[in-house]
């Protein structure tokens, strides 16, 4: 089996509370804060090293980002996937999920025929789950989203997914690409040797010239979406800080709640 | 590319021939949407033997319901589903398209917006009409709200969890009419078959219909401490709720999380406790009556949005609490 797992570098979720936001001019601030593969994502290539001790074949990671991107896609080589491409081009920057679909897709595209493309259905910092449905979109394959096991049976999967309240169970033609829900397994982690054998191995980085493609496409300019402004809520309720020992808040909370009626 | 797109339309899901309350929700919005702007509200409706029942949602709002009524459509299923839509907004030309974020929608709109290449935006917590007849699609971002628009692409859409709109009270004097169009889907190939349902009825009261809600953040630390945020719950009748973290931990489950991504409240009283009050949960709790915030750190922008702040370790104030309430419980 042929295998392409996409991988979003995103800010360490362990240290997400780090994140700051510049009151003057209302930037996020990230630095410091190391890159690492989607926590779904994870679960993807998880999904991907183990179809491929099942049945052969090769996995490839792809990713769209930054230079500093490669780290996460370092660590996808550590975990055992045979190549890694990130797609990294000044003209790829501010790309909303269409835009990144669609650069996704030309990279896809560019490194051959897959069976199986796999994907976190979400991504930690966005969180749309739109990027894997629209993929497969541009490259015309079936899909399934948020898949919570999956099975390979005679040129189909089998495919559970989640839906409200339950799980539906797919029959999906091949090739097709998933979106993978935690559920999916539990990614290994890395080994010593792994380490060891990426040390041998490079992230190729190709950009929109490498694919071929118009920057039109790409980035901000191809994206159909534009953030506006950003503004900081207001809040209407008082804020009242109670103070004292346990027992002494406890007491005057209380009492407070019971006044206004809502215990 | 937004010459000749005119009208707002909502897809409203049915499950078993019910139509989903999300949808409804919708209605209420776009036909507040519709007014601004001037035109005609939609519903789209797709299922099985669902013809007759699609009257009803006129009176929620809809000028107009479009029906595709098929033994096919009977379920979602992507490429049945996603060829109709797709079929439909060519046809039809909306400028706004609503879906609501349940797992089938959150799979249907990007489906249909990467066919059409436009623009979508997930789980907005709000929606407006700008000055130029462009819909603002108003999501959290960090410590903030981020306005989303797509001004050169239409149709506009975006998707909305349940419960973020209220429900209209449906008005049966209103009027408009139900319009069934056909769509061939012979020639469509059904490329992810459904082969099967498992649908479990869902446990006890639901969150977002609760009158106390007791909720829990990373801050809890571990599965010990969040006994006690159950033990809290529990006298006080009320229900748990979370941030993301405690999911992400395996403290609470999934349909427990509260905000942008998940379920938004509307208790009498809300209790955080070891919640840092990132927008993306605060989203889900401006329409709590009163909000109570336990946090050991002063500087927490969850005191901003809380009507009474307590600054401590909250393993010191919770056990007190509990007592205090089986107390008053006995008691009263
Ligand atoms: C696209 C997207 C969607 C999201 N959707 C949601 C959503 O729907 N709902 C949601 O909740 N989050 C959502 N998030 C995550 C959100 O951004 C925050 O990361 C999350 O809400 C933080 O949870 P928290 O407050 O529990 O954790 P933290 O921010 O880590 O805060 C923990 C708090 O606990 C306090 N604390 C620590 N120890 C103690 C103690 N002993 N006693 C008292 N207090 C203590 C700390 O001071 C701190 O303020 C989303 C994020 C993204 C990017």
């Amino acid at each position: 089996m042929q295998i392409l797992v996409l991988v979003k570098a995103v800010p360490d979720p362990e240290r997400a509370n780090e994140i700051t936001l510049d009151p003057e001019t209302g930037t996020v601030k990230r630095e410091g804060i190391p890159l690492v593969i989607n926590p779904l994502d994870r679960n993807a290539v998880e999904e991907a090293l183990r179809l491929k001790e099942e049945k052969g074949g090769t996995v490839a990671a792809l990713s769209m980002g930054p230079p500093a991107a490669e780290g996460p896609l370092r660590e996808a080589l550590a975990l055992g996937v045979d190549r890694a491409v990130l797609l990294s081009d000044r003209a790829m920057a501010g790309a909303d999920t269409l835009a990144t679909a669609r650069v996704l897709a030309a990279g896809a595209r560019y490194l051959g025929d897959f069976d199986l493309i796999l994907c976190g259905a979400e991504s930690f910092d966005g969180g749309t789950a739109q990027v894997g449905p629209e993929l497969a979109q541009f490259l015309g394959l079936p899909h399934a989203s948020y898949v919570t096991s999956a099975r390979e049976k005679g040129g189909l999967l089998e495919v559970e997914a989640k839906v409200e309240d339950g799980r539906k169970k797919l029959q999906v033609r091949l090739p097709a690409l998933l979106t993978v829900s935690r559920e999916l397994n539990r990614p290994r982690g890395l080994s010593f040797s792994g380490i060891v054998r990426a040390r041998g191995k490079k992230v190729e980085v190709l950009s929109l010239a490498d694919l071929g493609m118009d920057p039109s496409r790409a980035g901000v300019a191809g994206s159909p979406t534009i953030i506006g402004d950003i503004s900081t809520p207001t809040t209407t309720r008082s804020g009242e800080i109670i103070k004292g020992d346990p027992e002494e808040v406890v007491d005057v909370l209380v009492k407070k709640l019971t006044e206004a009626g809502v215990v | 590319m937004t010459e000749g797109y005119r009208g707002v339309w909502v897809f409203v899901e049915q499950k078993k021939g019910e139509f989903l309350p999300v949808g409804l929700q919708l209605l209420g919005k776009g036909r507040e949407i519709a007014d601004r702007l001037g035109e005609k509200l939609s519903a789209l409706v797709l299922g099985r033997d669902v013809k007759d029942k699609a009257k009803a949602l006129i009176g929620y709002g809809a000028d107009e319901v479009l029906v595709v009524d098929q033994p096919k459509l009977e379920d979602y299923q992507t490429d049945l589903y996603a060829h109709v839509v797709t079929e439909l907004v060519q046809k039809e030309r909306p400028s706004v398209f609503l879906l609501g974020a349940t797992y089938n929608g959150r799979d249907l709109a990007p489906t249909v917006a990467g066919r059409l290449e436009t623009g979508l935006s997930s789980d907005c917590t709000r929606l407006e009409i700008d000055e130029e007849g462009r819909l603002v699609q108003v999501v959290p971002a960090f410590r903030g709200m981020a306005s989303i628009l797509c001004p050169d692409r239409r149709p506009q859409m975006a998707t909305i969890r349940p419960g973020v709109f209220r429900l209209p009270a449906p008005d049966e004097s209103r009027t408009g009419t139900v319009r069934e169009v056909q769509v061939d889907l012979e020639t469509v190939e059904n490329r992810a078959e459904l082969v099967e349902l498992y649908l479990q009825e869902p446990e006890g009261k639901p969150l977002e219909e609760a009158e106390t809600v007791v909720a829990g953040g990373a801050g809890i630390g571990d599965l010990e401490g969040w006994k006690l945020i159950e033990d809290l719950a529990q006298v006080l009748g009320a229900a748990v709720g979370a941030t993301r973290p405690p999911l992400d931990e395996g403290w609470a489950r999934e349909d427990q999380m509260i905000g942008q991504s998940g379920k938004t409240v509307r208790p009498d009283l809300y209790i955080g406790i070891g919640i840092s009050g990132e927008t993306q949960h605060v989203v889900g709790i401006e329409d709590a009556k009163v909000v109570v915030a336990i946090n050991n750190d002063p500087g927490a922008p969850i005191f901003k949005v809380a009507d009474y702040g307590i600054v401590a370790d909250y393993r010191k104030v919770v056990p007190v609490l509990i007592e205090r309430f089986k107390k008053l419980k006995n008691t009263g």
